[in-house]
């Protein structure tokens, strides 16, 4: 222990030490202020732990009649999550040609495709849906509608990504043999990006099943409309359940779309 | 074997290997795939009027946005509301990290027993699953609307990330270096502060930052069922129909979530 | 058969990679093209498919002049020429079958090509082929699963499986280990004869082409400074090529770039790390 002491004393100079302390301290520090400025009444503090505690005991057990009742709304949150994605990967495909290195035709459009990718993900899904729901009323339709806008930047700039390390040796080797610009393309692209398109197709769906489980607290669509009813109405066995059933597809599809994702390698 | 000469006894025909049982099957399964989401779609159709009024309702919104409501009473809001956001962060990414660590061991296959594994990551995998807003919207029923609400809601979500990426990094440790301290006569507890620890100290803080990262940008939206921050401060410009307002906030939203992404790939870039 | 006259190139660097090369190749012979790094030969090899524009100067193969088609004549020109890559070129993630079969690639629709569904006596043929060139049996692994040596067969398959008219060659084994590449040579060599088709090729080792070439042709600095039979090579014609061209052999040589490591997969552990939020 003694020697490992050592070693980091002799690694590190006397001002690296000094700038670990002070991030340290500021860290501190900043934890603190942030703490005060919450005003956090500390009489609800102490009461929290018992708070939660209670809210359990009320939960439980889950309403399990219930479950029948919920697996539209589930399936519903499912259908968002796909629908979504499958939207979002239409509206990035030319986003992400545009803002790859490579196939960007213009450093107009190069920086258009990069703005759009920063632009939609930094908004996020329950904004977007918030938007949607005052544009379409409450539903399914502004839930897809958010969810596909909120994943566009993260499906352009990986899917950009794998354009960018397309190997031109390969799609040159299909010119070469006079292949047309459709048998460059389905020859030499498609097989090279299909593992980068179907990882982020199925990473992504796998996500927006999680995102699709809140965009019904304000509205629109899923499983998180129901939530909130069961919320509002004090029906805490039915949270419960519904609690478990989010679960339940959140690692189901986690399940499937890693399995996916490991047979197109 | 010169221009002229069939090529005798070779197959005529070849099937590219498929990882479905035979092509037909593969195309039962494109074709089911393809009817499963022409039926979600349906399912989502807006009738003729929806779609209509939509367009009347966009160009309201839109115009009602533009400009961003930049009066000082809505500047003062926005800046509270953000204050509070960006303090939020900070203790939940100080509290969720502390109650992590535990988790973080205990969900590495090579420093437990298995039964604690197991119940390791079962934590994780619960907090991975729910998202902070459903957390949030239990909170707030439990200990009152408020910031405080927050809080425990992104502390509980801090695990499923934070204990997850660490339990990884702890996995991967050198065992060499944790052996020489169990031959040395350390306990469980010595093994983990000066085998474990040194080795994972540097992706820990590493891990921290991108966790604030993260609560930066989950503080600014638990506010919309009541949770403290921006969030309330947005979901009420949008009942009020104050989207002007609404705009500067999600402006401000956009700008704070950009600084603290720089901020923290710079400290993380210090770090390592 | 092939005839090239007072070629030139300028690439948009401002590089002069060929100053006015003159050469043609007849009938069944085996043309080396030899010279140090950065003289010019995968420049030349590259014009002859328009891989590369050239910058003047004409190619004449079989009667017609390949620089001023236009891209459907260029395209079916093409089929004519096999062309054989030092890095293979092989579409990694396809199986060899699909690799051989896309030399056939310019004879069948777009939509036959979506279906991989090309003619009986091609598939035959393909078959055959893979049998000669020593792989027969892997038709179904993916060409990334095959060594530096295999994938190369695999490109020459693929090249013969088109019928050219003649085999365009570059370096064909300076990606490979020295056993292996007098094996490749003499595959490559043995097949041209037996398919009764000129080959022309550019070699970095001058052994290889004085063993395997029925005609060299020097190249240093965008230049032909020797023409002649392997015998006819001595140490003069040695000292002139590779001293004309010492002042750029360590030039780096954009073309010559070792292929990309392909990491199309997604990197799912960065991809985690994306915050979700
Ligand atoms: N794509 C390119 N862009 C610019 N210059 C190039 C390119 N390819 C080759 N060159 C230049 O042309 C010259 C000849 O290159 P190359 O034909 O690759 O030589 P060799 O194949 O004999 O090694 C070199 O000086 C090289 O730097
Ligand atoms: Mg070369």
């Amino acid at each position: 222990m003694s020697v490992e002491n050592q070693t980091e004393w002799r690694k590190h100079s006397p001002r690296y030490h000094i700038a670990r302390w002070a991030a340290i301290v500021a860290s501190i520090a900043v934890v603190v202020l942030s703490w005060r400025e919450l005003n956090v009444t500390y009489e609800f503090l102490i009461f929290t732990p018992r708070n939660l505690a209670d809210l359990f005991v009320r939960m439980t057990p889950p309403d399990w009649a219930y479950s029948i009742d919920i697996l539209p709304p589930l399936i519903e949150t499912v259908n968002i999550a796909i629908l979504g994605t499958g939207l979002a990967v239409l509206i990035a495909l030319p986003i992400a040609y545009m803002g790859a290195e490579n196939t960007a035709p213009h450093p107009i459009a190069y920086a258009f495709g990069k703005f759009m990718i920063v632009a939609t993900r930094s908004v996020n899904v329950i904004i977007w849906a918030l938007f949607f729901v005052v544009i379409f009323g409450t539903g399914a339709l502004a839930g897809v509608l958010a969810v596909a806008f909120r994943s566009i930047g993260f499906v352009s700039k990986l899917i950009a990504e794998g354009i960018e390390e397309i190997d031109t040796g390969q799609t040159e080797a299909i010119k070469a043999m006079g292949g047309s610009p459709m048998d460059v393309a389905i020859y030499g692209i498609v097989p090279q990006i299909k593992p980068t398109f179907v990882g982020v197709t199925t990473y992504r769906w796998d996500i927006n099943v999680r995102e699709a489980t809140v965009i019904g607290l304000v509205g629109a669509g899923g499983i998180g409309v129901e939530l909130n009813t069961s919320v509002d109405f004090l029906q805490w066995p039915r949270v419960l359940t519904i609690l478990i059933a989010i679960l339940g597809i959140v690692l189901v599809s986690e399940v499937v779309s890693a399995y996916l994702r490991k047979k197109v390698s | 074997m010169s221009k002229s000469e069939p090529s005798a006894g070779y197959p005529e025909t070849w099937e590219r290997p498929s990882v479905f049982y035979n092509e037909y099957v593969k195309y039962v399964v494109y074709l089911a795939i393809i009817l499963f989401v022409l039926w979600s779609a349906w399912a989502v159709r807006p009738s003729v009027e929806r779609v209509m009024g939509g367009i009347d309702a966009a160009s309201i919104l839109l115009s009602t946005m533009f400009p961003p409501d930049l009066s000082p009473i809505a500047l003062e809001r926005t800046y509270g509301g953000m204050v509070e956001s960006i303090a939020m962060a900070f203790v939940a990414t100080a509290i969720g990290v502390v109650l992590s660590l535990p988790v973080a061991v205990m969900a590495a296959e090579n420093l437990v027993p298995r039964p604690v594994y197991y119940v390791g990551r079962a934590i994780v995998s619960v907090s991975r699953a729910l998202h902070e807003l459903v957390l949030a919207i239990i909170c707030v029923v439990a200990v009152g609307l408020g910031p405080l609400a927050g809080v425990i809601a992104l502390v509980f979500a801090t695990p499923g990330f934070f204990a997850k990426l660490l339990a990884e990094d702890l996995e991967d440790i050198d065992e060499g270096q944790v052996d020489a301290i169990r031959a040395s006569g350390g306990n469980s507890l010595q093994v983990l502060l000066y085998g474990v620890a040194p080795q994972v100290i540097p992706r820990m803080v590493g891990l921290i930052i991108y966790r604030w990262d993260i609560n930066i940008r989950a503080s600014t939206i638990v506010g919309i069922v009541g949770a403290g921050g921006i969030g309330v401060t947005l979901l009420n410009s949008f009942e009020r129909y104050e989207y002007d307002f609404a705009l500067t906030i999600i402006l401000a939203i956009i700008a704070v979530v950009m600084v603290g992404e720089i901020a923290s790939a710079i400290a993380r870039r210090r770090v390592q | 058969m092939l005839e090239i006259t007072d070629l030139e190139k300028v690439y948009s660097t401002g590089d002069e990679a060929l100053k006015g090369v003159s050469m043609d190749v007849e009938g069944e012979e085996v043309v080396s093209i030899i010279g140090p790094s950065g003289a010019g030969k995968s420049t030349l090899i590259r014009c002859i498919n328009r891989l590369t524009e050239p910058t003047a100067g004409s190619i004449v193969l079989d009667g017609e002049d390949v620089t001023t088609m236009s891209k459907s004549e260029l395209r079916n020109a093409r089929r004519d020429m096999g062309m054989i890559f030092q890095e293979f070129n092989l579409v990694e993630r396809l199986t060899v079958m699909e690799n051989v079969l896309s030399g056939r690639v310019g004879y069948i629709s777009t939509m036959q090509a979506l279906r991989r569904n090309f003619p009986e006596e091609d598939v035959q043929r393909a078959y055959e082929v893979l049998d000669r060139v020593g792989v027969g049996g892997m038709e179904n692994k993916r060409a990334d699963e095959l060594s530096g040596g295999q994938r190369q067969r695999i490109g020459i398959a693929r090249a013969v499986l088109q019928r050219p008219k003649i085999l365009l060659v570059d370096e064909p084994t300076s990606a490979l280990d020295p056993e292996t590449s007098f094996a490749v040579m003499e595959l490559l060599t043995e097949i041209a004869r037996e398919e009764g088709i000129p080959v022309l090729i550019n070699i970095h080792e001058v052994e290889l082409a004085l063993e395997y070439t029925d005609r060299i042709v020097g190249l240093a600095d965008g230049e032909v400074v020797f023409k002649g039979t392997p015998d006819e090579f001595d140490q003069g014609a040695r000292d002139t090529i590779y001293r004309a061209g010492e002042s750029r052999e360590d030039q780096s040589t954009p073309g010559e770039q070792v292929q990309k490591q392909q990491s199309a997969s997604v990197d799912i552990s960065d991809a985690d790390r994306e915050t979700s939020y």
